[in-house]
């Protein structure tokens, strides 16, 4: 199993703007990209791959200058990798709003000629598919052999089988939910209570202020990371070891390995992540729901997809769980959708899902297989997309 | 059971067309043979890592639950033909899931060891629990923690209101339609709700 290599982002200016779902339109928008292998001559075997919360387009691959890879699922993408890049044409993108090079709060408004900062719409998962959409029009791709994603990215490929239904031929969606749960919408919040009440935030427009709201975003992330994890893993990777061997008697010095793991990982974060972008990807998990259009019915959201599904859940994952996996899967059954489906026992909670665990990967790459081995047929959407 | 002579008498069961549900499909050889020759459409439910892998490459839909856990994502009268091809035996709650099995779909299709078969009687006559080829396993790590007959099956399925279609018993890939009690190690049900 080899790498992609040295890859380079490419970018995309959107040439007519993006309508969003709130009813602003985002006037000037530039999509960053990155692709690997080769589009073949029918153009059908494309892979779209939707990134969650903190990621971005760069899913495989070193950039020039990087000894190793920093792609976030550089596991998966490859040659001769589950998704094998030898077969597939696989695209990466980075979602409108984010900070890695996308249209984002970090760019500028064209309206008032500084950084959007606070004042940059907000964007929902839907809002991303079209724009992905928009990225594969420039491609020349009319349909993909597949979209996939993780959590958040999940949420997208199946909102791209609901929206563009005859554009998606499979749809595989990981550690996943049709919505977020209270609990989930909870500790979204208490992450954004966390940047805003930062007095480094200054309302969203911090860039000005030369500062950036390191305290809210260390905290954001820390409470991320222990939903990402289950009790299990982190019992196992900490327990209750001291850093210091012995107590210090301190109430705030760092007494426990899971402090300082927290904290590091909160530092790491607060040095490359964008508040606002924090604040906006967090509010678009919030109000992904495809049902809430069709009375709360999941089922009747999912009627007009066409794609085949695939459908993988962790056992551990209490973030995302498989309950909730469970719902998409009824969903799609009672529509006689065709899918499958995996709860796999691993150990790791959310974070499974950029792991390389044998049953998941292995999972995958013969999905995989099996779409690299279909003739691909011209999707009808009349007749299979309105059948009940 | 899984030999091919044996999964295509079963799909002989199965109407052209059918909307299908397989309880422990294993390898989903019996639904890509339901696909590919009868025009089928559905679903399998397996629990087994290794299996829904085998399941995938087939390219067969499959859902990976435990059994015990129940039919609850499945709607009424979902399906035109539920399978539970030697599934049976291994579960917990059996009455319950006939039940589920004619909740969800029109018609049940169940296969299981008869334990009645001629040479199991001798065995335990023996004085020794059988070990054959349909009962493969020694007493102590036996999966079956339910061990029934051709005949039991009969008595247990007018006790839940089902209507037997039809029945017969299985050996060495033929149909046995007489004294399937005595003379074949698998017996087959074809049910619906009375």
């Amino acid at each position: 199993m080899g790498s992609v290599g040295i890859v380079t982002p490419q970018s995309l200016r959107l040439a007519a703007p993006l309508p969003l779902q709130s009813g602003a339109r985002l006037e000037d928008c530039t999509l960053v990209y990155e692709t690997y292998g080769s589009l073949n001559a029918e153009r059908s075997n494309a892979v779209l791959v939707c990134h969650a919360l903190n990621a971005s387009h760069h899913v495989a691959g070193r950039h020039d200058g990087q000894d190793k890879s920093e792609g976030w699922w550089d596991n998966l993408v490859g040659p001769g990798k589950p998704i094998d890049t030898t077969r597939f044409f696989v695209i990466g993108v980075n979602n409108p709003g984010s900070c890695f090079g996308s249209t984002g709060p970090t760019s500028l408004n064209p309206a008032t000629g500084r950084p959007w900062g606070a004042d940059f719409p907000v964007v929902t998962v839907e809002d991303w598919v079209d724009a992905q959409a928009r990225l594969l029009d420039a491609l020349g791709i009319q349909q993909l052999a597949a979209v996939i994603g993780g959590s958040l990215g999940g949420m997208q490929a199946l909102s791209w089988s609901i929206r563009h239904p005859d554009r998606v031929r499979h749809a595989v969606v990981v550690a996943s939910a049709p919505n977020l749960s209270a609990q989930n919408i909870a500790f979204n919040e208490v992450a954004r209570r966390a940047i805003v009440t930062d007095p480094d935030f200054h309302g969203g427009h911090f860039y000005a202020h030369g500062v950036v709201p390191r305290r809210g975003l260390r905290v954001a992330r820390m409470i991320g990371h222990i939903t990402y994890l289950s009790d299990d893993v982190m019992a196992s990777k900490f327990g209750r070891q001291l850093r210091n061997g012995a107590l210090a008697y301190s109430t705030q010095d760092v007494e426990f390995q899971i402090e300082s793991y927290l904290r590091y990982q909160g530092d790491k974060f607060s040095d490359y992540f964008d508040a606002n972008t924090y604040l906006l990807i967090t509010r678009a998990l919030d109000y992904f729901d495809p049902a809430s259009e069709h009375g709360g019915d999941l089922a009747r959201a999912l009627a007009p997809a066409i794609a085949k599904f695939l459908v993988i859940s962790f056992t551990t994952d209490w973030r995302f769980s498989p309950e909730r996996s469970r719902e998409i899967v009824k969903a799609l059954v009672d529509n006689r959708h065709e899918v499958s489906s995996a709860e796999i026992d691993a150990p790791h909670g959310h974070d499974a899902f950029l792991m390389d665990d044998p049953r998941y990967h292995g999972l995958l790459r013969a999905y995989f297989e099996r779409i690299a081995a279909e003739a691909p047929s011209p999707v009808v959407p009349s007749i299979r997309g309105f059948a009940v | 059971m899984s030999e091919r002579k044996d999964l295509e008498l079963i799909a002989e069961l199965v109407p052209h067309g059918s909307h299908v549900l397989d309880l422990g499909c294993g390898n989903g050889a019996l639904l890509a043979l339901l696909r590919d020759e009868r025009g089928c459409t559905g679903y399998g439910v397996e629990l087994d890592d290794a299996k829904l892998l085998e399941c995938v490459q087939r390219g067969v839909n499959t859902i990976q639950r435990n059994l015990d856990e129940g039919l609850a994502i499945f709607a009424d009268r979902a399906f035109d033909v539920v399978l539970q091809l030697d599934t049976l035996q291994n579960l917990r709650n059996t009455e319950q899931m006939l039940l589920e099995t004619v909740r969800v779909g029109r018609i049940g299709i169940v296969s299981f060891p008869n334990f009645a078969h001629w040479p199991n009687r001798l065995s335990v006559l023996r004085g020794r629990m059988p070990v054959t080829k349909a009962l493969p396993y020694q007493w102590y790590d036996t999966p079956n923690i339910r061990v029934g007959t051709h005949l039991d099956f009969e008595v247990l399925a007018r006790r839940n209101g089902l209507r037997v279609l039809d029945s017969f018993g299985l050996q060495n890939g033929r149909v046995v339609r007489r004294w399937p009690n005595l003379c074949a190690s698998t017996a087959v049900f074809k049910f619906e709700r009375a």
